[in-house]
């Protein structure tokens, strides 16, 4: 099974406070923590186990500028067997719509039976897979937290509300966003990145691919970055340790908190 | 903007989903004069049922009744409404699972843009529809202009539009015929029901959830120290599931449970719209989160800003010296 993972190197949530700088244009970026995004780990680790069952090859893929080659490495150490990186300035102000566009061109210049993306990243927008997968027409099933195998085939799991599954079958090839929590990621050490860090990774911008700068125009942008407004909000407690535990308690008892 | 807008209606077991009337105020919000149509797929009695439920708040009801989408499989009903909208359509669909599933390849299939998990629309001029987002699991909010001139498929998240009530007395149309045919590569199966665990957390009154910034599993320990101190039961957010830390009955959240205790004490949980989407009843929360700027302090009702890790064991000291 050829497998294509889509990866995004973002921001870690996790690592950070995420804070907006002072004119509202973007995040503060200066002392980010970066990382893979969570979700695209989970796709890649299911896709070097479906490899380990079946036979074939990972390849990772990003659409960003020179800093996400060390995910594409990371992605490589934990196993995936080629990275290609898809930078351009063009891509910079694109929408996700146009992100789609430039991976299906380089879907186009492969064969690959499975492609997996992350069920969302860091916009929490979970659109790429989506449209990637109508823009080649593939099917599609997004929030998936089970693959087995058949012939010609896959059974997916989706992930629905209240803990439920719902399951389907697909045909090869497709196209499947995945979820957190199905499997379990496997741990990258030094000596795993050391080991990938010469490896030859392509860079493809826009004339190599052969899409046109028009076909990428963002026709959703971003204006700003602002501070979510507050609701009612908690009441902070203040004071010494000792104080606001004593308050906090009292108040615990108030509602019913301690039995 | 003299653009259609329709509204995708999720059902189950013959009633609306909470979003079908949500979806007709961000209508309004878009365009207060637009003609409203709802669209409501499916199979038997409840595509009726279903259709004259929501007829109150729309101009028109389309109703598609077709054993293929007795399920909502997306690839099919995308295919049906690729047949049945007209060009230019600007579509609202709930950010739910489902939602998530057809609407981005529907907006490919459509060649117009979209929005994904809307929270507010502040208004059309000319044709851009500015919008409100989240990002970076709502640390921080952005607004969003929207090139709606070839149309649009817009996301909304439920809770974040008043529900309509305003009767517009629609009337319902069986646009069965219209639907079309469609074949799909990828086949509805089966649900398979979420696991029982041993404990119910849905039935608990006090509710000590943990989440990420527990750090480690051995760190857990202090969470259910402080559970037995107060008498309550441990949840928690997705990632500790997701890390095999709990069992995945203990999780809350739209993909986990849904939970109605008195008391819910948030620890080192960020406050993602899908955790807060499992509380319901408006319990008194405490949120205790080193971070000032997370989401949950704007939804809790006491906050504590500290180190979970050094705070929880000398509360829970207090509580068991009180006793
Ligand atoms: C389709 C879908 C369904 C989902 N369903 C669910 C669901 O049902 N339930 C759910 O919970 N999530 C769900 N999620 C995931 C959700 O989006 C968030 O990723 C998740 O809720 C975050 O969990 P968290 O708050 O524990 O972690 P984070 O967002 O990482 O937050 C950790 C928090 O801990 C704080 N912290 C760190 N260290 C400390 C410390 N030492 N002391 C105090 N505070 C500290 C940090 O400041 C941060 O605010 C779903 C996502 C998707 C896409």
């Amino acid at each position: 099974m050829e497998i294509l993972v889509c990866v995004k190197r973002v921001p870690d949530t996790s690592e950070n406070e995420i804070e907006v700088n002072k004119d509202g244009t973007d995040i503060k970026r200066d002392d980010l923590v970066y990382s893979v995004n969570e979700w695209d780990n989970y796709a890649v680790e299911e896709a070097i186990q479906i490899v380990d069952r079946v036979g074939g090859s990972v390849t990772v893929v990003t659409v960003g500028d020179s800093d996400s080659e060390e995910i594409l490495r990371r992605e490589m150490a934990m196993g995936a067997n080629n990275g290609i990186l898809l930078s351009d300035d063009a891509f910079a102000t694109t929408d996700g719509k146009g992100i789609a566009t430039i991976l299906k061109a380089i879907v186009q210049k492969g064969k690959y039976d499975l492609i997996l993306t992350g069920a969302q990243a860091d916009d929490g927008a979970g659109q790429v897979g989506g449209m990637l997968a109508a823009m080649l027409d593939m099917p599609y099933a997004s929030l998936v937290n089970k693959i087995e195998d058949l012939d010609g085939k896959l059974k997916v799991g989706r992930e629905i509300e209240g803990g439920n599954q719902e399951m389907n079958e697909i045909d090869l090839p497709c196209v499947l966003s995945i979820q957190t929590g199905i499997n379990e990621p496997r741990y990258v050490g030094i000596r795993g990145i050391r080991k990938v860090a010469s490896v030859d990774i392509p860079v493809h911008g826009l004339s190599d691919l052969g899409i046109s700068a028009d076909a990428i125009k963002a026709k959703v942008k971003r204006l700003d970055y602002f501070v979510p407004e507050l609701g009612k909000g908690a009441e902070i407690l203040e004071g010494s340790n000792d104080e606001i535990i004593e308050k906090l308690i009292e108040l615990l008892k108030s509602k019913g908190g301690i039995k | 903007m003299a653009q259609q807008i329709f509204a995708y209606i999720v059902h189950k077991d013959g009633v609306p989903d909470d979003s079908a009337m949500e979806l007709a105020a961000a209508a309004k919000k878009i365009d207060a004069g637009a003609a409203l149509t709802a669209i409501v797929m499916g199979s038997g009695d409840n595509v009726d049922k279903v259709a004259n439920a929501v007829a109150s708040a729309y101009s028109e009801v389309w109703k598609v009744n077709k054993a293929e989408v007795a399920y909502p499989n997306a690839e099919i009903i995308r295919g049906m409404l690729v047949n049945m909208l007209p060009k230019g359509s600007i579509v609202l669909v709930p950010h739910v699972t489902f939602g998530m599933d057809l609407s981005p390849g529907l907006s490919v299939k459509l060649d117009t843009a979209y929005v994904a998990d809307v929270v507010g629309i502040d208004g059309v001029s000319g044709s851009s529809l500015k919008i409100v987002r989240q990002e970076y699991s709502g640390q921080v909010s952005t607004h969003v202009e929207c090139d709606i001139s070839a149309g649009a498929v817009i996301n909304v998240r439920g809770g974040c539009f008043k529900p309509e009530e305003a009767n517009a007395g629609g009337k319902v149309v069986d646009k069965t015929a219209d639907a079309g045919s469609v074949t799909a590569k990828r086949r509805f199966l089966e649900v398979v029901k979420g696991e029982v665990g041993e404990v119910d957390i849905t039935k608990a009154d006090v509710l000590v959830s943990v989440g990420r910034g527990i750090g480690e599993q051995d760190n857990l320990e202090i969470i259910r120290d402080l559970a037995k101190a107060m008498g309550a039961e441990v949840s928690c957010s997705r990632p500790i599931v997701d890390a095999k830390w709990l069992e995945k009955p203990r999780q809350v959240g739209t993909s986990g449970q849904t939970v109605k205790p008195k008391v819910y004490m948030a620890l080192g949980i960020s406050g993602s719209f899908q955790h807060l989407g499992g509380i319901k009843g408006s319990p008194f929360m405490v949120a205790i989160n080193k971070n000032s700027k997370a989401p949950i302090f704007q939804v809790a009702d006491v906050g504590v800003v500290a180190d979970m890790l050094e705070f929880i064991p000398e509360l829970t000291d207090k509580i068991n010296d009180m006793k």
